[in-house]
């Protein structure tokens, strides 16, 4: 019997040509975007929204066009982070429009596409969702690149869940991606950064450098100095992917050290 | 998909699909030879698992006219166990003109506020009391 190359009339469905085109709307929607940076971790509970958030602030109160995609469906924190009402869902050319922050950081999120309070729900055959949930979350991911009105931006910043898996995702559909990763001191999360970043890097992703976050708490009445979590993972993954650690911070950090995370992170990527 | 008939070792020509609602997916085929016709029936799960890619099963072209379209058709589900009221043919067309990425949400905000009332069938009276009560002028 005869195989599927060896028919030469056209395959109807084409799946493979229609994903080929699904995948170019999202080169074009980001043509105007000079970078795609995901804040990434293998480890949840690192912070990786918080430093997201405070980097999309930080570099935008610097003179960039910065973009915010809320990639983590399973559990959406950006939107309040940024101090964003739910906004009405509008469509600007052929695109929705993203939420806009009074300092212009343009911010988009699942969150906006599930009822207030609730999680994000797929209308589809229930029980063994595991058949479908991952290329659903993936086609989500998708659209979220390719139909929000981004615009020309200096950078989008994307917030991952904890984990490998959506960054390879994201790599599917950007192959330009850059990395930033988010650890904390601690041992464990080094483990887990370790392996996030040498997918990334096996890849052929850009690692741009690290993050240490949560590496200390200081008493605001006395001024005592406490760590949080023992380790130095920030140093150990910096001298194992030959990267820059390039800032450290403690819990709820003051301004000077945001500002100083915001200008540590513009330097590899040539920003104001 | 390729559909092939041995017989005759011509490929099958696409001839008709099928999306009857119930989640699963029907598409026929016919040999331009012997003339015999094969239909091939996907259950949801295989159904829903070429469409979370968001290409059209035995189509040929993707629309580009609304954004998010995998968001607008497959978002937002009702909580299991949960029964929803029925749609009549007025207020679905009225359902259907509100943009394809927040259809669900509205849809859902609306089965909600006649399930909460034991309302057994969305009108678009229904909708407007609903509109009207809660706030949801523009939806």
């Amino acid at each position: 019997m005869r195989t599927y190359y060896d028919l030469s009339d056209p395959d109807r469905s084409e799946v493979a040509s229609q994903v080929a085109v699904l995948r170019g709307r999202v080169a074009q929607r980001l043509a105007r975007v000079r970078h795609v940076v995901a804040v990434a971790s293998g480890k949840g509970g690192v912070g990786k929204s918080y430093v997201a958030t405070a980097l999309a602030f930080g570099l935008q109160s610097r003179g960039a066009r910065v973009g915010l995609l809320d990639a983590d469906l399973g559990g959406p924190t950006v939107a309040r982070l940024s101090n964003l009402d739910r906004p009405p869902l509008v469509i600007v050319d052929q695109a929705v429009a993203p939420a806009i922050t009074p300092d212009g950081v343009r911010v988009f999120s699942a969150e906006f596409l599930a009822a207030p309070g609730e999680p994000v729900r797929w209308r589809a055959p229930q029980g063994d969702e595991f058949v479908w949930r991952g290329s659903l979350e993936a086609g989500l991911l998708r659209e979220m690149l390719a139909d929000v009105a981004w615009g020309e931006l200096d950078l989008l910043l994307i917030d991952l869940p904890p984990g490998a898996g959506r960054l390879a995702d994201v790599h599917d559909l950007v192959a330009e991606i850059e990395v930033l990763a988010v650890t904390i001191p601690s041992a464990e999360s080094f483990d887990a950064v370790q392996r996030a970043l040498t997918l990334a890097r096996e890849r052929g992703m850009r690692l741009l450098g690290v993050i240490e976050n949560m590496v200390g708490h200081s008493c605001p009445a006395c001024g005592h100095g406490a760590e949080l979590f023992p380790g130095d993972a920030g140093q150990q993954i910096a001298e194992a992917f030959d990267l820059g650690l390039l800032a450290r911070l403690p819990m709820a950090p003051q301004q000077p050290a945001l500002d100083e995370l915001a200008a540590a992170v513009a330097r590899p990527l040539g920003l104001p | 998909m390729k559909f092939l008939c041995v017989e005759c070792d011509r490929q099958m020509a696409f001839e008709e699909r099928g999306l009857p609602g119930d989640g699963t997916l029907a598409v026929a085929f016919r040999c331009p030879s012997c003339k015999r016709a094969v239909a091939m029936l996907a259950n949801p799960y295989e159904t829903q698992l070429v469409s979370s890619l968001g290409v059209k099963i035995g189509g040929s072209s993707i629309e580009a006219s609304e954004p998010m379209p995998l968001a607008g058709e497959f978002l937002e589900a009702a909580p299991p166990g949960t029964s929803s009221p029925t749609w009549d043919e007025a207020a679905l067309e009225r359902l259907h003109r509100v943009p394809g990425f927040v259809r669900g949400m509205v849809k859902r905000i609306y089965a909600d506020y006649a399930r909460e009332r034991g309302i057994e069938v969305v009108t678009t009276a229904v909708m407007d009391r609903a509109r009207t009560e809660l706030g949801l002028e523009g939806m």
